[in-house]
């Protein structure tokens, strides 16, 4: 009974370690294939159109929506103090250091890395993957490392937008709406958001997380049981991982960037 | 062809839509635009009592944003605070003599330094210190020391 017990774990874990090491030999293998994407950029601008391209208008709408809401709670908060004058300041914050890399990593979990992984488990039950290898074509470099590249290429672009975005919805709502006033909103957010420890550390966060949401796209679609349900639950597997690993990341992220 | 132009154009606005975010959030959103970051010269002042003075707060002359605090430490050696400041490269004729003082923006504003220039001919450069200070008020002393006259004022 207990050494049931024992082996059940005994088993979940030494498969827990082998998913890791096989993720690190994937990874490993998108990192060394980079240079020869660098020589085929045409591979690349495909993959970033349907990674980042393709991502954009969930991205823009969010973000605008995002940004209205932080402008409007904001001000709801802010105007019990009689401080509504920072509205910028916490809007513009808020979104660049937090939400535009967190909220952009879970929607391109959503969009992109399902799309990703369900592709890529595809093409491996039908068998293309082995395929290319019969051809003499490495899938690691023809398939996969354009979609890792795309992806981290694409993950601040999409984080930019998003944060500009919100700025502007929380400028509509706070300046348009509720009335704050315009230069307030404008010259308190320049003097509090700095460059380098706001800005930057959250274009750095977007580009961890851009690496991690694609790293756990192909490598769960390459791992997929190849059947359709195994496919399908690889998608889940990967929207799901993401989500929990940016979470936890951007904590871990926060405490080192903006913890003093 | 056709279809090959069109994704290219359209990767091709997608990149530049991300820069132009990336600019907007560096010259609109954040301090760049305000006062540079690593340009101009630095001086230091001694205060007895910094208060709430933090990195990154404003430096200004008569009102007037010329610079900012770059570091806030303790010196062992006086028990006083080490206020170094860097001030833009545009105002570099304040006086040698110039003095700082630590006031509150509004009630329940943030700290900043003010400078008050004075008459020296020679002007501030690179590594001199203020040596006229102003400590912070810090408010509850200012209470205590208010009840205090006020205790003293009930029994003559």
């Amino acid at each position: 009974m207990i050494l049931d017990w024992l082996q059940s774990l005994g088993q979940r874990a030494l498969s827990f370690f082998q998913r890791l090491g096989r993720g690190h030999i994937t990874l490993y293998y998108l990192l060394i294939s980079i240079p020869s994407v660098l020589m085929r950029p045409r591979l690349l601008l495909q993959q970033v159109y349907s990674v980042g391209v393709l991502t954009l208008l969930i991205i823009l709408v969010s973000g605008l929506f995002v940004g209205m809401v932080l402008g409007l709670q904001g001000y709801n908060t802010l105007a019990r103090f009689g401080a509504e004058q920072a509205l910028g300041t916490a809007v513009a914050l808020t979104l660049v250091r937090e939400m535009a890399p967190v909220v952009t990593a879970l929607l391109f979990a959503g969009r992109a890395g399902s799309a990703l992984t369900a592709e890529i488990g595809l093409m491996k039950a039908t068998e293309q993957l082995s395929g290319m290898e019969m051809m003499a074509v490495d899938p690691n470099k023809r398939v996969l490392a354009p979609r890792f590249l795309a992806g981290v290429i694409a993950m601040p672009l999409l984080a930019a937008i998003f944060a500009a975005v919100g700025v502007m919805g929380g400028y509509f709502v706070g300046v348009g709406l509720l009335g704050v006033d315009e230069g307030a909103f404008w010259s308190q957010m320049q003097a509090n958001v700095d460059l380098r420890d706001d800005v930057f550390n959250g274009i750095i966060k977007s580009m961890v997380f851009g690496v991690v949401a694609v790293w756990i796209a192909i490598y769960e679609g390459q791992d997929a049981t190849p059947t359709s349900e195994g496919v399908s639950r690889a998608t889940t597997r990967t929207v799901v991982h993401t989500s929990l690993a940016v979470l936890g990341l951007n904590f871990i992220l926060t405490a080192l960037m903006f913890g003093e | 062809m056709m279809h090959a132009r069109h994704i290219e154009i359209a990767v091709g606005a997608f990149v530049a839509a991300g820069m132009a975010a990336l600019f907007l959030l560096a010259m609109q959103v954040s301090n760049l635009s305000v006062v540079g970051g690593d340009e101009g010269y630095q001086v230091s002042a001694r205060f007895d009592n910094i208060s709430g003075l933090k990195v990154r707060a404003p430096v200004t002359v008569a009102g007037v944003r010329v610079g900012r605090v770059t570091a806030v430490e303790f010196d062992p050696n006086t028990y006083q605070a080490l206020v170094t400041m860097r001030i833009h490269p545009r105002y570099n004729q304040l006086p040698l003599d110039t003095s700082a003082s630590i006031f509150t923006s509004g009630l329940i504003g943030e700290q900043y330094v003010s400078l008050e220039p004075g008459g020296d001919m020679e002007y501030l450069t690179e590594g001199s210190e203020l040596i006229l200070t102003q400590s912070a008020l810090v408010l509850e002393q200012l209470i205590g020391q208010f009840l205090f006259s006020m205790g003293s004022g009930d029994k003559e």
